[in-house]
């Protein structure tokens, strides 16, 4: 994966098949720690100790038996080439939490990326699931919550409504790296 | 801190007014971007970019766009999936932002698949 952005896209889809109806992402920083977080939470079926062991290793489980794809072992490892890591926290039928940290200034960390593209493509492929995106940073504050946007709305225009996602395509309209 | 605004969401309400909006289900043509985590490497987000673009250039209202988890193909991606009412669905495969163009244009609007970037007719569904 090319940046982070897509890494998050990854892992939030991954979520949405994991029978979520809500996904909240958020970005913030630690300046004084030079420190880049990522949180993606889920309310999900979750996982047992067992596939949570495994979720973040890529040889651990086969593909038969491995139900979260690669997304997680190939966001470690971004983490990881920082200095980072992954923590991974799950609970069977109450959700999935995962918070990636980055050592922000570090070489090999991967720029944000777009966030407006992959909430979008989120919003477009999940449209009844809700989500929220916060990001705090120096480059980009925005905030989206689809569960507002949609008592907004009140039902009569789609939230996948080309005009609804230009508005919120509009918010990101800074470029982060 | 940058927020949508109510005014705002309150203004494309109003000029919906009168026109009719599509219940689930109710579509003339389907394109589904495959969104595994190879499809997602090789470019997934930028069809699906360039998709709601043409879509809201269109102008359309009887076009889904949305997408599915991986197809099963990795070495085949970046992938989507057209479904033409009443016709068979088409999988296009190794696309990029200007084969999508042609597709929509050709395919989605004209109701032509585009046989050069096709991988099969007939036989797949999307899931
Ligand atoms: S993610 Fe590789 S083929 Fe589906």
């Amino acid at each position: 994966m090319q940046d982070l952005s897509l890494h998050i896209l990854d892992i939030a889809e991954n979520a949405t098949r994991a029978g979520a109806t809500l996904i909240e992402i958020d970005i913030s920083e630690d300046i004084g720690k030079d420190l880049l977080k990522i949180r993606i939470q889920d309310n999900g079926r979750g996982m047992d100790p067992e596939t949570l062991k495994g979720a973040t290793d890529p040889f651990v489980t086969t593909r038969t038996t491995r139900r979260v794809g690669m997304g997680l072992p190939l966001l470690k490892q971004a983490a990881r080439e920082t200095g980072g890591d992954l923590l991974l926290t799950s609970e069977s039928g109450k959700g999935t939490r995962v918070l990636a940290t980055f050592q922000k200034s570090h070489i090999d960390r991967r720029p944000l990326g777009d966030m407006g593209a992959t909430l979008i493509t989120l919003i477009m492929g999940n449209p009844d699931l809700d989500f929220v995106y916060r990001s705090n940073l120096r480059e980009q504050e925005v905030e989206v919550d689809t569960r507002s946007i949609r008592k907004a709305l009140n039902s009569t225009v789609r939230i996948t409504d080309p005009a609804v996602i230009r508005l919120i395509r509009d918010l990101f309209s800074k470029r982060v790296d | 801190m940058a927020k949508l605004k109510v005014e705002d969401l309150k203004r494309i309400k109003e000029s919906m007014k009168g026109t009719v909006n599509l219940r689930q289900g109710d579509y003339r043509v389907k394109i589904t971007v495959h969104m595994g985590t190879c499809g997602i490497a090789a470019g997934a987000r930028t069809l699906m970019s360039a998709l709601l673009e043409k879509l809201e250039k269109s102008g359309a209202t009887d076009i889904i766009l949305t997408s599915s988890g991986c197809a099963g193909l990795c070495n085949h991606e970046p992938m989507i999936t057209v479904e033409v009412k009443e016709a068979a669905p088409v999988k296009y495969v190794k696309l990029d932002p200007d084969k999508v163009d042609r597709i929509f244009d050709e395919h989605v609007i004209g109701g032509h698949p585009v046989a050069e970037y096709a991988l099969s007719v007939g036989s797949e569904t999307t899931y």
